[in-house]
């Protein structure tokens, strides 16, 4: 028999269309294949803001001066604080934190402006609400910053010369830091891990929990056919859902697609193998799709946080860096954001490319071999 | 038969053993079915029916012996056997989500039907059971008697030489029960094998052949009268019901 006979004839193909009619009749399915992506984009995108802008800030001007307004504005203008109001008493400063009204104040002495004409090092305090640490320490080195170049002015001004040094730093392939360039590439991982696991093995144990799976084992279908049936069609699901999301990005949240789109198609092949890997795994363990559900979870719980989707592996503790190597979304999210906003070329990707693969092919194999063993 | 070497009978099994754990399921089974015969295979729940059935059809592998199905090893040609068998277990194996005419083109399609000949064999199909009305109908929402119809119709679409029923009729109105017999007896009319697990005695004794379990061990073979005789029960009936008495006295 020739290749395409064999292809044309070949009993995977009444899986496949018998698959694609269930999606489009289960109305979950059909929620989470094209509801999920546009709310995960919208969600993430929007809501998470690593970069903290307009902290709330009150102002305890005691000086009074040209001098210490200047201050006042150049730290307003960092874009980290928002001036909401000035008080007049340091009692006052501790009623605004506290009520939550400013989660920062600035309090200028009254000799502040003394100190700076007379050549003395002048003081200024910023106090800051730093019960959440991430958003204070952006705050923090943000007022530094300003404080520093409010002294290099005065230091220029007093001697009548340039600065000495000026650090010019040039943020590449984000300049204007938003949050939404870093994390929506990171969605099209996620989107793809949730597809990959949940819903394929929820699929395949529904197959169990029916009966049809048995049924199938005694038609002349063969394993390879069963598994490739049930497993091809979510890829397919995974590859609009990546473009979607790709489209959406692009036109909503002006993420930049810098590298060559074929090449990221191509490299999210391994990935989503190794997914449908977890997903085939999953259904082997499961015996309900509610179990299946639940487990799926369990897998999203790391990938969300130890990945580096939101927060950056290099800050972790070296044993939460080590259960990160284990995940696919880890080294994918590598290669999205090389090739999406760097706009990098293979050279620079093999590296994450390869772990994937070694990941495929290790989860592939394992979950395989159990699953075959389940239908015996 | 255009094969060489086939066994004639369609269902040969020398010394068939099946083992969870412990527990022997099955135990030295020797069968002979021949063609065309209408064979029941009866006992109590646990006596080994399922397992004998699911180790005929392939689904499971037999912890010792071995077996051969419409003339091939089912061990070393699986799917030799599993082209020419149909299959029908108590839970039906539809697809509740797709349509009764969809649920027999999937199963008519993998089992290797194509083009025009798949067409007419399935309209064929779905006339002969009464089906047609009820094409666009989704699986799902039919009543207990239609999905067992509808499973018939899927597990012998493609004609299979053998037809293995485990328990088809557990649920069923005794009028959807009796439709179904005429339709396996039309079946087996046009030379089918069919090997029946049932509860049911009125439909034991619709068997040509019946073959007793009891924990896993064959325990009386032959015709309705033939067995009756042997246990000295006026009916099958009591033959059931004294072979339970006897397998729960030793239980306990």
């Amino acid at each position: 028999m020739s290749l395409i006979r064999r292809l044309r004839f070949s009993r995977f193909w009444p899986m496949l269309w018998k698959e694609f009619i269930q999606m489009r009749r289960d109305r979950l399915t059909l929620a989470l294949i094209t509801v999920l992506p546009a709310v995960q984009l919208v969600l993430f995108g929007y809501a998470i803001q690593t970069d903290v802008r307009n902290l709330p800030t009150v102002v305890l001007d005691e000086s009074r001066t040209s001098d210490s307004r200047r201050l006042i504005s150049v730290i307003g203008n960092t874009g980290n604080f928002k001036i909401v109001g000035d008080v007049a008493t340091r009692d006052e400063v501790q009623t605004a934190v506290l009520s939550a009204r400013a989660a920062a104040a600035l309090i200028i002495p009254p000799e502040y402006a003394r100190d700076v004409r007379a050549g003395r090092t002048a003081t200024a305090q910023m106090i800051v609400d730093a019960s959440d640490p991430q958003t204070s320490a952006a705050a923090m080195s943000g007022a530094q910053l300003a404080a520093a170049a409010v002294a290099t002015q005065i230091v220029s001004a007093r001697f009548a010369a340039p600065p000495p040094l000026e650090l010019r730093v040039r943020p590449w392939f984000n300049p204007a830091q938003r949050s939404a360039v870093f994390i929506v590439p990171g969605v099209i991982g996620v989107l793809l891990t949730i597809t990959l696991t949940l819903i394929t093995s929820t699929a395949i144990v529904r197959e169990r929990e029916r009966g049809t799976l048995e049924q199938l084992v005694v038609t002349p279908i063969g394993k390879t056919s069963l598994m490739l049936g049930k497993l091809v069609p979510f890829m397919l699901v995974g590859f609009v859902q990546m473009t979607v999301v790709l489209g959406l990005g692009k036109l909503i949240f002006r993420i930049p697609i810098e590298g060559n789109l074929l090449m990221l198609y191509l490299l999210a092949i391994p990935f989503m193998i190794a997914s449908l890997g977890v997903g085939l795994l999953i259904s082997t363990v499961a015996r309900t799709q509610a179990q299946a559900m639940q487990l799926s979870f369990f897998f999203m719980l790391p990938n969300i946080l130890l990945s580096g989707y939101i927060f950056p592996r290099v800050a972790m503790p070296e044993p939460a860096q080590w259960v990160g190597l284990a995940l696919p979304l880890t080294f994918f999210l590598k290669v999205l954001r090389g090739i999406l906003l760097k706009g990098v070329g293979f050279a620079n990707v093999w590296s994450p490319t390869l772990s994937l693969l070694a990941l495929a092919t290790v989860l592939i194999a394992i979950s395989v071999r159990r699953f075959r063993k389940t239908i015996e | 038969m255009t094969d060489a070497g086939r066994h004639p009978a369609a269902v040969v099994t020398r010394g068939l053993r099946k083992v969870f754990g412990d527990r022997v399921a099955v135990e030295g089974l020797d069968l002979t079915i021949p063609r065309g015969e209408v064979f029941g295979l009866l006992g109590p729940n646990g006596s080994g029916k399922t397992t004998t059935i699911r180790m005929l059809c392939g689904l499971m592998a037999p912890t010792a012996g071995s077996a051969d199905v419409v003339g091939f090893d089912v061990a070393s040609s699986g799917e030799r056997v599993r082209e020419r068998i149909g299959y029908m277990s108590q839970r039906y194996g539809l697809y509740d989500d797709l349509t009764v005419f969809e649920n027999l083109r999937f199963y008519g399609t993998v089992y290797g039907l194509h083009g025009e000949a798949r067409s007419t064999r399935l309209e064929a199909h779905l006339r002969a059971l009464g089906l047609d009305e009820r094409r666009t109908q989704l699986a799902g929402t039919l009543s207990g008697g239609w999905k067992q119809r509808l499973a018939l119709a899927c597990a012998t679409a493609h004609e299979p030489e053998m037809l293995f029923l485990d328990e088809p009729t557990a649920g069923v109105d005794p009028a959807a029960r009796r439709a179904f017999w005429d339709s396996i007896y039309e079946l087996a009319g046009r030379g089918t094998t069919i090997l029946v697990t049932t509860h049911y005695m009125d439909e034991a004794e619709r068997c040509q052949r019946l073959a007793f379990l009891s924990r896993g061990r064959l325990i009386a073979l032959g015709t309705n009268a033939e067995i009756s005789a042997q246990f000295n029960q006026p009916r099958i009936e009591d033959v059931f019901i004294e072979l339970q008495r006897r397998d729960e006295a030793t239980h306990r």
